[in-house]
């Protein structure tokens, strides 16, 4: 009988035990420490991305040494998900239950963050940053707790309208796109700005990621008439369609999804020539483009790999991406001034104002509020010379939806 | 003199298996209060990866009813979990059927499938069994995403469903009665299997296993049970895959890669083929030690989780199991002689 008492108030402490002692403040925040938690895919198809992670390890044990954030010291722990969203479920639990961090940060993937979504905001932990393109995080209705980082797909695809419109008010739009999230993005953020006139300007064909090829779609909405072209297309797929429209001859205003303008995955195996006034867009300064040799931003950039990730190789873009989301978020931690509870840093999160980020565009800037989850809604236009992509013209802006 | 000799043995035997008989329940009793133990010891979290580590022991035994015990070789049983998955997360989510019976519906559909399976599977020799199911395994992924079923499916999306509430107004929270939930199903199907795999069928498995020609030469049906040993497998790996979209509370394509199929084997392998009990070893190495190898290194976790591997088939080569087995076999087969001579004497 003993035993069994002994053993039901044991269990009985162990559940009330951590109500009381965190009944009043936030997990994961005291005061000389803050802990962030992160998932990434260290293993698995999209390890690459696992860069990201390992400079954000660094990262934040730089900021710690330089004194941390109002007095206290960063824990940044990062698990790895495989990319496999069953695992992502596990790893959110681990941190949020058992590391008891305060907030999540940068967890990447879309299939891996929808996993995860609905526990987080149950839970009303805050979800920030999030390393992935798709538009729904910015859903501040649904999912309050949840906040994206990088231009949406659909805000990418509203740029390209937005200056479609401008340069040719009456032009005949075909839109190609891959049949998922991903590729639906851009028909939302061409009907966005088109609104009413989707139906009579645009005309859509679609793709599966199974199907062979993509030359039946380019060759239909040739014989529609239309002068421009907007394809949201996986690199292997957006190489198809280059080489196709300019073997049948067919010279459209030419736009491409940022996902697919490597010049190794897509432009060489495309055919470079084949490319040439192909438009694409960017918010990131590119690390082996010599414009930024002397740009205080990557030169920051720069002395911080060198002194701290030697060995590390620098033409890796995840390096940039994940310094520039780390420096968001310190920013906010900035504003959060002394009160690191999960309200206030929401509260902070959604409150950014033109913050200057080093490795972003000139001319782009983070803007967030109560009603606006889409941090970087600016793009600067590039184009393709046969050899590099060209940016030009002035940053511009998604539209506010 | 043999006979003389050989009766009281016999008799012994016989008395030792009343025993055993008259203790089997008892035992089963222990184990599954043990295994239900967790449910008030650990918290959210723990519980939740527990849960996951029962999952994966059901799936890992209905792959090892068909690779372990019938010799038939399947790198596709990941294919099973995620139709078992898609079942009950479409019941749940579009057609509101409550959690507990999706799991019926979940192993008609699987044992069907894996009846279809086993078709094609008799004609195939074992690598090439191997390579078949290894497509299923591919391709079911793509075809969870394809145009034609996203209505039900989601798409890439994926379906969310709701984690049950405890039954009967119980005084549990929901991870705590998943947990027991979890386990009551994995026991019942676990007892069953062992049942199956003790019986006249269990033997002529392994007998079509090990020798097919003699197997069929005595009267076997060796198409009849191949196939339908299949059905079966399919069946229990389709549930723990339903169980686990209840626990995960999310399906997407995603969710059900080819590593699922591999990670299932692997588990199997580290457990113990053609044995029960390692099955459950097999799911708790699977969840946990992927974890353990990440703290090890973030750098390269996959390198650790090989040399983890590696290293554990070269320690126990037959598997979790067989080293229980070489621990225990003699200690049995000492106390059965003791027995035996003390009856002998009498």
């Amino acid at each position: 009988m003993l035993n069994r008492r002994s053993f039901l108030a044991a269990s009985a402490a162990t559940l009330a035990a951590p109500r009381i002692l965190h009944a009043a403040d936030t997990p994961g925040v005291t005061a000389t420490e803050i802990k962030i938690g992160n998932i990434m895919p260290y293993s698995g198809p999209a390890s690459a991305y696992g860069a990201i992670g390992k400079l954000q390890q660094v990262f934040f044990r730089v900021v710690n040494e330089q004194g941390g954030i109002a007095g206290r010291k960063i824990n940044y722990i990062t698990y790895d998900d495989g990319y496999s969203p069953p695992k992502t479920v596990e790893q959110a639990r681990r941190l949020i239950e058992q590391d008891r961090v305060a907030y999540l940060f940068n967890t990447l993937g879309t299939p891996t963050n929808s996993a995860i979504l609905r526990y987080v905001n149950q839970r009303k932990v805050p979800h920030v940053f999030l390393a992935t393109g798709a538009d729904k995080w910015g859903d501040y209705k649904e999912h309050p707790w949840t906040i994206g980082w990088q231009p949406s797909y659909r805000t990418e695809a509203q740029i390209y309208t937005k200056y479609m419109l401008e340069q040719k008010p009456d032009a005949k739009l075909a839109l190609l796109y891959q049949n998922d999230d991903f590729g639906k993005d851009y028909v939302l953020g061409v009907r966005d700005i088109l609104g009413d006139r989707f139906d009579q300007m645009v005309k859509t064909a679609s793709y599966e990621v199974t199907d062979a090829t993509i030359d039946s779609q380019v060759v239909s909405l040739q014989t529609t008439g239309a002068d421009v072209l907007l394809v949201g297309a996986t690199p292997k797929f957006a190489a198809q369609t280059i080489r196709k429209v300019y073997d049948i001859g067919w010279r459209p205003m030419f736009f491409m999804t940022n996902v697919s303008i490597s010049v190794g995955a897509v432009m060489q195996p495309a055919g470079p020539e084949k490319g040439v006034g192909v438009i694409t867009s960017a918010y990131q300064k590119d690390a082996t483009d010599p414009t930024w040799k002397d740009d205080p931003g990557m030169t920051e950039w720069r002395n911080f790999m060198n002194k701290h990730m030697p060995d590390a190789d620098q033409t890796v873009g995840e390096y940039v991406y994940g310094y520039g989301v780390s420096k968001t978020l310190m920013q906010v931690l900035r504003q959060c001034g002394n009160d690191f509870s999960r309200e206030n840093f929401m509260k902070q999160v959604t409150n950014l104002r033109n913050v200057e980020i080093p490795t972003l565009l000139p001319g782009i800037r983070v803007n967030t509020s109560p009603t606006n989850y889409h941090p970087i809604r600016q793009m600067q236009l590039q184009r393709w010379t046969g050899s590099t992509w060209e940016r030009f013209g002035n940053v511009i802006e998604g539209a506010q939806i | 003199m043999s006979a003389s000799k050989g009766l009281p043995v016999a008799a012994a035997r016989g008395a030792e298996q009343v025993a055993g008989h008259s203790w089997a329940p008892l035992v089963i009793l222990v184990l599954l209060l043990l295994a239900l133990a967790p449910a008030f010891l650990v918290e959210g979290y723990r519980l939740f990866q527990l849960t996951l580590a029962v999952i994966y022991a059901l799936a890992i035994l209905g792959l090892n009813i068909v690779t372990g015990y019938n010799g038939q070789i399947s790198l596709g049983h990941g294919a099973f979990y995620a139709v078992g998955a898609y079942t009950a997360a479409i019941l749940m989510a579009h057609f509101e059927v409550p959690y507990w019976a999706t799991l019926p519906v979940a192993a008609l559909v699987c044992a069907a499938l894996g009846y279809g399976i086993g078709f094609p599977a008799l004609r195939l020799g074992s690598l090439y069994l191997a390579l078949t199911t290894f497509s299923l395994a591919v391709a079911v992924p793509q075809i969870l995403k394809y145009k034609a079923f996203e209505d039900w499916t989601g798409g890439v999306q994926g379906l969310f469903i709701f984690k049950p509430d405890p039954p009967f107004g119980l005084p549990l929270s929901n991870d705590q009665w998943m947990y027991i939930f979890t386990v009551l199903v994995a026991a019942t199907l676990f007892i069953l299997s062992w049942n199956l795999l003790r019986s006249r069928i269990g033997r002529a498995l392994l007998a079509i296993r090990d020798q097919p020609v003699a197997a069929e030469a005595m009267g076997m049906n060796l198409a009849q049970l191949k196939t339908r040993t299949f059905a079966v497998s399919a069946m229990i790996t389709g549930i723990a895959g339903a169980l686990s979209a209840i626990a995960v509370e999310f399906v997407s394509p995603d969710s059900f890669s080819v590593i699922l199929s591999i990670t299932l084997f692997v588990g199997m392998v580290v457990g113990g083929v053609a044995s029960i009990l390692g099955t459950v070893f097999g799911g708790l190495f699977v969840v946990f030690v992927p974890n353990l190898a990440e703290d090890i290194s973030k750098a390269a976790p996959g390198v650790i989780y090989g040399i983890i591997l590696i290293a554990f088939l070269f320690l126990l080569p037959t598997g979790f199991a067989g080293f229980l087995r070489r621990l225990v076999v003699p200690l049995l087969r000492r106390r059965r002689s003791a027995q035996a001579m003390s009856s002998n004497g009498r």
